[in-house]
């Protein structure tokens, strides 16, 4: 294609990607550079039901000239990126100076609340991803295996997981593990312990996550792997058994290969969603054990007194810049494989 | 139709109300937008002031939902705002304070208020800027039968004594986890402490400034009475907030709780419970702490305010419409919905904590601007002490770090 007619052709998605993808991101950049003003505060009497205190107050006319002088605030450049809600460089240094061993850095280390985040999310990512990876291609051999007759039924079945909303499918199993729910309640009475509850510890809190974030995505990579079974050549498979290669060796040496695009495909989806794992963390009322970055976020934007729009912006700055960090092994490998092909 | 025939109703009941009366909805043909949160007392006021006022108005509408806290400032910023009154709290006044978006009722209280009782006002810097009409405040929940089997005598009144009943219930047989409260992740695990804090003779700010002021021995102390409570909680406290708590109440499984007096009226009536429960629920004073005086509890209200960025005469409007309705005829109505703060109420056996509370000296949650920003690092930060991985001292470290982050961002602190 003429470079000129592909302009022409890419030139509606591309103004929409710019509009609605790159300049909101640019706005969040731009918004996490700036703090707000420094509040002007009065302090008076204030009398109710309950009596008079002296309290302080803003003055907001004073803070509104302020705010008019300066709309967007007080540029504070990247330093709310290594604040202690982020980054936390300075805290880093201090842990580094007290720490008496690897053990004492850890530990404060997991004292700052983004690498405690960091933490969960990453592993709820490198557990959840090559489980949901792995399952999902058996359930799909699988259901292909099966009679014709039943795999209407048995798609439809293995979908149900992914058309129950998140939100909806993670209160539910959270009202289940309840200390007074179902599944809670059994298990303390098989461990004949009151005191056993999933959502009281933090590693039975973080398996309940996770199991429930493979059921959830399950479906996804299954229906995916199932559409790409219809196509895998029947005269290579045909080959392959001529040659005696058995189930298990047909299923690595052939279907496995002719799959991997969907393979790369489905793991970049997961790894994306999978880092910003959110609505789980909020059904199960995790947030005692668990957080995500996402968590922080809207923390940080629900205050409606006070919302803090730089710390938010930053934090989704730095989720991006994660994103792209886990994704770059796998766009590095298509970008070699389609290289490749190109030669 | 109906609204006129509602209004014909409400002037009927307040001809024939013992006060007769008659309701002054000030301007007519304005427009009256009301936003408030949704439990039985805001829409007992809400409701009155739409049967008083509703066909002198020339838009009537009534907006109650939860979570109204989480866009209120949104709500009111644009002119004209999006509602004319948005019924409030200590702490969500502060928030629209904190961003100038209500005004000041003095002259409309001269015009319409004259049955308002003083103490309803409420005053800052001189200017009324809100009419409270109820009062709500944390405080005891015991059940007497449980007690009396335990071998307790008596209601506990301090911690201390609040702790040795469990560990009589416990050791009794009658259940492992006798205490419930609300120590859900976030706002509730904020609101514990601040509680406690109160109650040992704490401050959380600095006099005069926005500096923090937990990490002191009063935040120590505050942690420590926490902590002897927790030993005897539900295992899942730090999923639990007023909801939980209440059904777990309701269900007979706890036998002293501490949770707001507006669940009074809920956990006493003949609904979700077992008679065994409910006639053996006693509401009492928030329990003291450490050998202090000062109830571990803090003191809220509910009351109304007038959007700023609206035309006078909606504002006059609408302040009239509300406060019409904060009469004795509510109370005749409305008495056990609520711990009200409006002439002619009896208070009865949902009020009797909170009027206990109240009386026995606990503190009203403070109207600070940047009070917001310390409950939020209280609710974060404390978790790691409440779950055993960290000492008092380094939990109430990392609150005043995480604060000093936040006041910073905020234009607070330099």
């Amino acid at each position: 294609m003429k470079h000129r007619t592909f302009f022409w052709f890419i030139l509606p998605t591309l103004s929409a990607m710019v509009l609605f993808i790159a300049l909101p991101i640019v706005s969040v950049f731009i918004q996490s550079l700036f703090v707000q003003h420094e509040q002007v505060l009065v302090v008076s009497e204030s009398c109710g039901p309950f009596g008079c205190v002296e309290e302080t107050q803003v003055d907001t006319e004073a803070t509104a000239q302020l705010r008019e002088e300066q709309p967007l605030g007080r540029f504070n450049g990247l330093a709310t990126y290594f604040d202690r809600s982020h980054l936390a460089s300075a805290e880093i240094a201090e842990v580094w100076r007290t720490s008496t061993g690897l053990s004492s850095f850890i530990d404060g280390i997991m004292d700052l609340k983004f690498y405690k985040a960091l933490v969960f999310t990453l592993t709820y990512t490198f557990v959840v991803t090559p489980l949901v990876l792995i399952f999902g291609l058996a359930v799909a051999v699988g259901v292909n295996n099966l009679p014709k007759a039943f795999r209407g039924v048995a798609i439809f079945i293995s979908l149900l997981p992914f058309l129950v909303a998140t939100i909806v499918g993670s209160m539910i199993l959270s009202w289940m593990v309840d200390g007074e729910g179902i599944i809670g309640a059994t298990l303390q009475n098989i461990f004949n312990d009151p005191s056993l509850s999933i959502k009281a510890s933090t590693p039975l809190m973080w398996i309940m996550l996770m199991v429930y974030g493979v059921w959830h995505t399950l479906p996804f990579a299954f229906i995916t792997f199932y559409a790409g079974l219809q196509t895998v050549p029947q005269d290579t498979l045909e080959a392959a058994r001529v040659d005696g290669a058995n189930k298990w060796q047909t299923m690595i040496s052939v279907v496995v290969p002719h799959l991997m695009p969907l393979v790369s495909f489905v793991t970049l989806m997961l790894l994306m969603d999978n880092f910003r794992v959110f609505e789980p963390l909020v059904s199960f009322q995790a947030e005692a054990h668990a957080q995500s970055l996402s968590t922080f976020i809207v923390s940080d934007l629900r205050e409606a007194g006070n919302p803090l729009y730089a710390s938010a912006s930053a934090t989704s700055m730095l989720t991006i810049l994660g994103v792209v960090i886990l994704l770059a092994p796998v766009l590095i490998r298509t970008w070699r494989d389609f290289n490749a092909k190109a030669h | 139709m109906f609204l006129k025939k509602a209004a014909l109703a409400g002037a009927i009941a307040g001809l024939m109300g013992s006060t007769a009366f008659a309701a002054d909805c000030g301007p007519s043909g304005k427009s009256v937008r009301i936003l408030g949160s949704d439990f039985p007392a805001i829409q007992a006021v809400a409701g009155a002031a739409e049967a008083n006022c509703a066909a002198n108005a020339g838009e009537f509408t009534i907006n109650l939902r939860d979570n109204t806290r989480d866009m209120m400032n949104q709500a009111l910023t644009p002119n004209p705002a999006e509602y004319t009154s948005v019924i409030v709290a200590n702490s969500t006044l502060t928030q629209l304070m904190n961003d100038g978006l209500v005004r000041p009722l003095d002259e409309y209280v001269a015009k319409y208020g004259q049955h308002l009782k003083p103490s309803q006002l409420i005053t800052i810097g001189g200017n009324v800027m809100a009419v409270a009409f109820m009062a709500n405040s944390q405080h005891l929940f015991s059940r007497t039968d449980v007690l009396e089997q335990a071998g307790v005598e008596g209601i506990p009144a301090t911690v201390e004594e609040v702790v040795a009943a469990a560990e009589k219930i416990r050791a009794a047989g009658i259940m492992e986890h006798p205490i419930v409260m609300n120590m859900k992740v976030g706002w509730n695990v904020g609101e514990i402490f601040n509680l406690f804090f109160f109650a040992n003779g704490g401050e959380l700010f600095k006099p005069g400034s926005a500096e923090p002021n937990v990490n002191s021995p009063e935040g120590i102390a505050a942690l420590g009475t926490i902590k002897s409570l927790l030993e005897y909680a539900h295992p899942d406290h730090l999923s639990h907030a007023s909801n939980e708590t209440q059904g777990l109440w309701e269900a007979g499984k706890a036998a002293m709780a501490i949770m707001w007096g507006s669940r009074g009226g809920a956990v006493l009536d003949d609904e979700g419970s077992s008679d065994e429960v409910t006639s053996n629920t006693v509401l009492s004073a928030a329990p003291t702490a450490g050998g202090g005086s000062t109830p571990a509890a803090t003191l809220w209200w509910d009351g109304v305010t007038v959007a700023k960025n609206i035309p006078d005469e909606d504002a006059e409007a609408t302040f009239a419409a509300l406060v019409s309705g904060l009469t004795s005829d509510l109370m005749e109505e409305h008495n056990d919905k609520a711990i009200w703060l409006i002439e002619g109420f009896r208070p009865g056996p949902a009020a009797a904590g909170v009027s206990a509370t109240a009386a026995a000296g606990a503190k009203p949650y403070p109207m600070i601007p940047f009070i917001n920003l310390m409950h939020n690092a209280l609710g974060s930060e404390l978790v790691d002490f409440y779950k055993g991985d960290e000492s008092a001292e380094d939990a109430l470290a990392d609150v005043e770090a995480a604060y000093r982050t936040a006041a910073k961002e905020a234009g607070f602190l330099q």
